[in-house]
């Protein structure tokens, strides 16, 4: 026991000077030794001093660099993962995390720590209990892993909420089972309006559910202006994403030129009877195809990421890059040269990758890297992977103007002292070559002189190039052909020998005399060369044999027999098979006929083609790309759609249900008119495309684009108010005279709001009183009145200024549910002033408001005077925007200032709508899915028949009751007050006090909060 | 995204793993062993490397590879540009990014790798809100954790993460208050035989140095902001202003950052600061060489070209050089054939030159490579593109900050043919 101390403190001596074990003083196995040390590591960790372990964790983690085993000591560190120390923590989170995964039952030890850490006050502890937690690779614990996930992306802190969004992948690697409910998440998360979040939750979606396009639909626009916001790494990934999204949903830009292509193609190929039949079909194609208009969503992505060209980060570039080449009309993709040409100066690998790519996008837009022409000259510090990228970019780049010049600069590579380039050069001259007629005899002088070079290697690649380039004019060249027959006896590479040997063959007849002599001398050597040069001994021997098989007949018999006898099977099969076809026998077979057309027909010339063609049917940019391969998870870039799908898909403002179906009723109307009708039907379309391009031309950008949106809403709240009313005109007569009532009385109140509103109010109040005890028993017939008066009954006020804080003025407020008449889209507040000093209050009114963007207020008429012991009631209006955010403002009297803020319950921002049950079924199948909630709910002691469940929804939330068949079930409807988005909420009950509540709503957040409010209300 | 991480060093050892997903064995190096061994030079080692279950994705600075493993699809640059910002953070933090300096770190590299990045996507890679999270280690600070038993590691989220200006910690705090901008420029040429220029362009940074108290918001204007028409920006510059107004306005982070970089194409007309005169000539049959180099200033601005530094790569057939400089030093590496001259400073009077004779293998034909000269230069006080800073203004904050601007003009892939 007593020795065990003084190891340690030994050991911590050493460790001081000697942080990490460089080499083991006793000469103990290894095993013993480390037995040993981490002995004294446990102890350090159980010590109760946080330096030592500290120290202890940092040994530890140093160890773990090193590729180290340190999974032994699992036990001793895992029980400081409470340790307070935050360092300490955090090295042991890093241990836990690479070891988790091998130790998992003592993993699970930690777990309540990271439990206790997610519910923590601060949120960086939050987060990173998130992050451990998630990382931990043990299956047992992907429920708890869910649950947090799915409470974190509600988290207040958009950090936090960033940390949900990466730990969605970790999970769904864990266990691709939970997709279906991590998909939820990511969806909540897509609609996270902060930048923050935006780059991981894409991330997210990239791994989990790619193919998902229909999640993005809503979240498009605002990807899209976030964009510039979002840090460099996400940006990468949503740009990415949005290309493939504009391929589904777009349509191709550049259609109409394509279009053309095809049509001269057809021209020009076409015979005189033919062409007649296609001026018919022409017209008719074309007059098919609309003139193409860009979508203003896909204008929008195009000009919201052409700012990121000018990143300092290279790979944010390249994706803009991509996006351009991929998505852009022909006459913009140009700008994006400039910004690739300009990462060409970065990092040899940068450098290498960009260039891999402008090698693809030179094939297809040669025109836009011709300017920079220069910028790819060679140097010979440049690595030898980039020079040949440089070299093929140049060669795509070459044309009747400019090839003088890029033939000079080739002439300058071959001398270089890199052979491997050198080679490549050659080539890429060869290239040059075949694609421009002009010079072909130039480069082909050219590389003659390169025979007589020192180098073998340049000779051999010569050769090569020579023989590809020679078969396209053969005739020309007879004496090229003779120097390299001659060249045969220097040339030790096999590739340049067998393609002397090849062209000698071939042209047999061009070198008479030459050939056969050729032939004698390789027979002598044959058995000591190259497979690939047997082969083509074998070849040029048959060939001779068939033009010439007076000389050579001997030669070949022999050269036959040597092959009969060779070691590779290839080379006896060849052997064996041209002897059967060449040499006439009494069994040889039909063929041997033909022998002469089999081997001299005429060769097609090869096509010398870029590597790099045709590449671009991978995404640019991407590893596939690179790699010319495609990669495990690789996401195929989609081709452009036929015909674009439904643009409207992508309308945040939600849209509105009122405003569809007045257009429906309107075209219905029209029907009458067929001239109108069809006029305006034309014009439609046109129209929103106009405004689409002006849009893009004013450049203004979202804001514009957002704005013509909220104004278009804006104006068409009046209309939907007019429209409720001509709803309600067709129910029941009986229901009309009610409303007409209520109509009235809003207009008496009106009247009268100055003067004696406080009256008023109070009769209504009244009355609804009344009704309010009356009501459960004609339910059916106060389905109307309950939109307006029912709930009053159960008004909740709410304190705006305390007594004293005021100073004796005491403010109360409430919602009162009228319709707030001066603006509909606004919610009525109903405010009580009562002054409880002994003097006048003077000059009561609202100042300074300060409000979330979007929102408004109304305020009421300023009160001039309220004597002492008074007290007065006003209403204003507030337009909350749909959201619970708080209204904050002063109140004013002429001597103090209060700052007061009044915050809506949700269930205040809702109006009654009115709902036949079909339309409430027709309405509900609309919003399934993301717009649903469900939730599950055990019914409150005191909610035991409908009509306290009506009451209690009821006044949570400002609705009206849906008629309803079954008495199982409840049905309420309401509009949101500013958008007017339908709110459905249906509870059915079941036996023995359970139920289920359903909420539709488009708008999400309304819809959780207002679940979370009548949960609360029924369970009492 | 990325898996892991290996670090391996220039005698190719892996001295440094990090693993963010499941362990990937280190096994998987051998792949990138195999392509560094076909590889002739240690830069033309392949960046991305396929193997059968992973793709391996390598930079490689200060002679240490830095070798990424992913698993699946991925932008190749996105990668490729991390893995250097890892490598300029370890920079910011060590001075150094050596060998040694992470090995003696090991710990702070684990954390700082451990931020960066979250199951392989990057998380935070500013470097202000990196050192607000760890603390560089500084010799102080070492000494100070000692003794006290503090820690290196922040425990509040950086404000910075959470604000709109992710760059700029908070509560910056100097008792000098001064704002420095180094314009640098480098041309990057080509000149061919005859002295003619083949290709010239210049790239341009503005770094700055930026230690100013609170939140500064600074604006730079320049006199002839049409020169720079391809740039690029630090986030934290305000785009549609520099659209509209060719203004920089900007809240800068707080330290070293480099605000701008530019680069003006060889579409214009770039200024070429010195000539090469040379002889370079080998004769058939005799085993010497001739070697004569001339170095003159042209186009200075009448500033002075300093710190000159020539070399060249010399024939494999060269067997040594007899020379003779006129002023500086000379050396020649005979295995490597690498000449290199330390010229200093040009006088123009007085033009230094390098003199001499080159001996061949004996009995070997003549080198048919034309070797190519490669110079470097420092001009102070001049951009050589004109550009101009006209005024830079701080609002938002009282104080008046010390403000400085130098301008140099430095050769950047310089190379003359021969």
């Amino acid at each position: 026991v007593s020795a065990a101390p003084s190891a340690f403190s030994d050991e911590k001596g050493g460790s001081a000077s000697e942080p990490e074990y460089g080499h083991d003083p006793a000469s103990g196995g290894i095993f013993s030794s480390d037995y040993k040390r981490h002995d004294d590591l446990k102890e350090m960790l159980d010590s109760n001093k946080d330096s030592l372990k500290l120290e202890a964790m940092k040994r530890i983690v140093a160890m773990i660099a090193r590729g180290k085993n340190a999974s032994d000591l699992f036990p001793a560190v895992v029980k400081n993962v409470a340790c307070k120390n935050i360092e300490v923590k955090k090295l042991v989170y890093v241990y836990l995390v690479r070891y988790a995964e091998e130790q998992q039952d003592l993993a699970l030890l930690s777990i309540s720590t990271f439990q206790r850490g997610l519910k923590d006050p601060n949120q960086l502890i939050r987060a990173s209990a998130l992050r451990v937690l998630s990382s931990i690779r043990v299956t047992i614990i992907v429920p708890i892993m869910m649950l947090a996930i799915k409470e974190a992306a509600s988290d207040m802190s958009p950090y936090v909420r960033k940390t949900a969004a990466h730990a969605i992948p970790k999970l769904h690697s864990l266990d691709p089972e939970q997709k279906d409910q991590l998909i939820e998440v990511i969806e909540k998360l897509l609609a996270d309006k902060t930048t923050l979040v935006a780059g991981s939750v894409v991330m997210a979606f990239e791994e989990v559910c790619p193919d998902r396009i229909d999640l993005i639909h809503k979240n498009y626009r605002k990807l899209c202006n976030l964009l510039i916001d979002v840090e460099e790494w996400g940006q990468v990934v949503i740009i990415n994403m949005l290309t493939r999204y504009a391929r589904t949903q777009f349509l191709n830009p550049n259609i109409n030129e394509s279009l053309l292509e095809e049509n001269s193609e057809k021209a020009f190929y076409a015979s005189d009877d033919e062409e007649e039949e296609d001026k018919k079909a022409e017209p008719a194609t074309l007059a098919k195809r609309k003139p193409y208009v860009m979508d203003p969503d896909h204008r929008l992505l195009l000009r919201n990421t052409k700012p990121l060209l000018q990143s300092r980060n290279a790979a944010v570039v390249m994706a803009v890059a991509q996006l351009y080449f991929h998505l852009a009309p022909k006459a913009e993709v140009g700008i994006i040269a400039k910004a690739l040409v300009r990462l060409m100066r970065s990092h040899s690998e940068v450098q290498y990758v960009v260039l891999q790519n402008v090698a693809t996008m030179s094939i297809k837009r040669r025109g836009m890297f011709e300017p920079y022409l220069k910028s790819f000259y060679i140097r010979s510090t440049d690595p030898t992977q980039i020079k040949v990228l440089k070299l093929e970019v140049l060669t795509n780049l070459a044309n009747e103007t400019n090839i003088s010049t890029i033939l000079r600069e080739f002439q300058t590579y071959i001398k270089s002292m890199d052979k491997d380039f050198v080679a490549a050069s050659i080539q890429a001259i060869g290239r040059c070559a075949t694609n421009i007629g002009e010079v072909r005899d130039t480069c082909l002088n050219g590389l003659v002189q390169l025979l007589s070079n020192r180098d073998e290697l340049v000779v051999a690649e010569s050769v090569v190039v020579i023989k590809k380039l020679l078969q396209m004019q053969p005739e020309q060249h007879s004496d090229i052909i003779k120097h390299m027959a001659k060249l045969i006896d220097n040339i030790q590479v096999p590739m340049a020998r067998a393609s002397i040997l090849w062209l000698i063959g071939e042209y047999c007849e061009h070198v008479p005399k030459i050939a056969p002599d050729v032939l004698r001398k390789m027979a002598k050597s044959f058995t000591n060369e190259e497979d690939i040069v047997k082969l083509q001994i074998i070849n040029l021997a048959a060939k001779l044999y068939l033009t010439n098989s007076k000389q050579s007949k001997l030669l070949t018999q022999y050269v036959l027999n040597l092959a009969k006898y060779d070691q590779n099977y290839d080379i006896r099969d060849r052997a064996r098979f041209i002897r059967q076809l060449i040499v006439p026998t009494d069994k040889s077979g039909a063929l041997s006929k033909y022998a002469k057309k089999l081997f001299l027909a005429l060769k097609p010339a090869p096509v010398l083609e870029s590597p790099f063609k045709d590449r671009d049917h991978f995404q640019l940019g991407s590893l596939s790309h690179l790699l010319n391969a495609k990669a495990a998870g690789y996401q195929e870039l989609p081709n452009w759609p036929e015909s674009a799908p439904d643009p409207s898909v992508r309308n945040v403002e939600i849209p509105d249900w009122s405003k569809c179906s007045s257009r429906k009723d309107r075209k219905e109307k029209k029907v009458e008119k067929p001239f109108y009708s069809d006029s305006e039907g034309e014009s439609g379309p046109t129209e929103s495309a106009d405004s689409g391009n002006c849009e893009s031309d004013s450049g203004s950008g979202s804001a514009s684009a957002s704005g013509s949106d909220e104004s278009g809403s804006g104006s068409e709240s009046e209309e939907s108010g007019e429209e409720t009313e001509s709803d309600e005109e067709e129910e029941d007569e009986e229901e009309e005279k009610k409303k007409r009532k209520k109509l009235d009385k809003t207009k008496a109140k009106k009247q009268a709001e100055e003067s004696a509103e406080r009256c008023t109010i109070h009769t209504i109040h009244q009355i609804s009183c009344i009704i309010n005890f009356d009501q459960f028993d004609m339910n059916k017939i106060t389905s109307v009145f309950s939109q307006t008066l029912a709930p009053s009954g159960s008004i909740k006020m709410y304190e705006l200024l305390h007594r004293i804080k005021g100073e004796g003025l005491a403010v109360e407020y409430c919602f009162s549910r009228q319709p707030f008449s001066p603006e509909p889209n606004m919610v009525a507040v109903q405010i009580q002033f009562t002054n409880n000093t002994n003097s006048e209050t003077k000059n009561l009114h609202i100042e300074d408001p300060r409000l979330q963007s979007g929102m408004r207020i109304r305020e009421f008429a300023e009160i001039d005077v309220l004597a002492a012991g008074e007290s007065v009631t006003v209403v204003m209006g507030i337009d909350f925007c749909d959201s619970t955010q708080a209204a904050n403002f002063q109140l004013c009297t002429h001597t103090r200032k209060f700052f007061v803020s009044i915050q809506p319950p949700v269930g205040e921002l809702m109006t009654p709508a009115f709902l036949t049950e079909n339309d409430f079924k027709k309405e509900q199948g609309k919003l399934m899915g993301m717009n649903e909630i469900l939730e599950k709910l055990t019914l409150g002691e005191k909610c035991v028949n409908e009509h306290v469940i009506v009451e209690r929804v009821t006044a949570t939330a400002n609705l009206s009751r849906v008629p309803c068949g079954s008495d199982k079930e409840c049905r309420f409807a309401g509009k949101t007050v500013s958008s007017g988005c339908l709110v459905l909420v249906t509870v059915t009950t079941k036996e023995g006090g359970g139920a289920q509540l359903t909420v539709n709503c488009e708008k999400m957040l309304i819809g959780t909060m207002l679940v979370k409010d009548i949960l609360q209300a029924l369970s009492q | 995204m990325i898996h892991s991480l290996f670090l391996v060093n220039a005698s190719g050892d892996i001295f440094l793993e990090k693993h963010w997903k499941s362990v990937v064995s280190r096994s998987v190096c051998d792949y990138f062993f195999e392509a560094l061994e076909r590889a002739t030079e240690p830069e033309n080692v392949p960046p991305v490397i396929p193997t059968p279950h992973h793709y391996l994705i390598n930079v490689l600075r200060h002679r240490i590879y830095f070798v990424a493993v992913i698993q699946s699809e991925v932008p190749p640059l996105f990668v490729i540009e991390f893995l250097h910002r890892v490598v300029d953070t370890f920079q910011d933090y060590f001075g150094v990014c050596t060998e040694a300096a992470i090995k003696d770190n090991v710990v702070v590299v684990y954390e700082l790798l451990e931020e960066m990045l979250d199951n392989g996507f990057p998380l935070a890679t500013e470097s202000n809100i990196l050192k607000e999270l760890i603390k560089p280690p500084t010799i102080l600070r070492t000494v100070v954790n000692t003794i006290t038993g503090s820690t290196n590691v922040g425990e509040q989220l950086p404000t910075g993460q959470l604000s709109v200006v992710p760059w700029r910690r908070t509560g910056v705090k100097y008792t000098n208050n001064e704002a420095y901008f180094d314009v640098i420029e480098e041309i990057d040429a080509i000149i061919d035989k005859s002295g003619s220029t083949i290709t010239a362009e210049i790239q341009g940074v503005i770094d700055a140095c930026v230690k100013l108290t609170g939140m500064p918001d600074l604006t730079l204007s320049f006199m002839n902001p049409r020169l720079l028409d391809d740039v690029s920006f630090h986030p934290c510059v305000r785009f549609k202003r520099w659209e509209a107004e060719r203004i920089l306005s900007f809240i800068p982070p707080d330290g070293n950052f480099r605000l701008l970089s530019y680069h003006v194409s060889s579409q214009n007309l770039v200024a070429i600061p010195v000539y090469v005169k040379h002889n370079i000539s080998f004769r058939e049959g005799s085993s010497q060489g001739r070697f004569e180099l001339t170095l003159g200033p042209k186009q200075t601005m009448g500033k002075a070209v300093e710190s000159v530094l020539v070399s060249s790569q010399l024939p494999r057939g060269v067997l040594n050089a007899n020379l003779n400089p006129s002023q500086g030093t000379y050396t020649f590496d005979p295995v490597t054939k690498l000449l290199s001259w330390d010229v200093g400073k040009i006088n123009p009077q007085k033009l230094p030159s390098l003199k001499g004779s080159m001996s061949l293998q004996a009995g070997a034909s003549k080198p048919d490579e034309n070797p190519t000269i490669n110079i470097q230069f420092k001009i102070q006080q001049l951009a050589i593109s004109g550009l101009k800073v006209n005024r830079l203004d701080m609002y938002g904050e009282k104080y008046k900050p010390f403000k400085g601007i130098k301008y140099m003009t430095k050769a950047g892939k310089f190379q003359v043919r021969t």
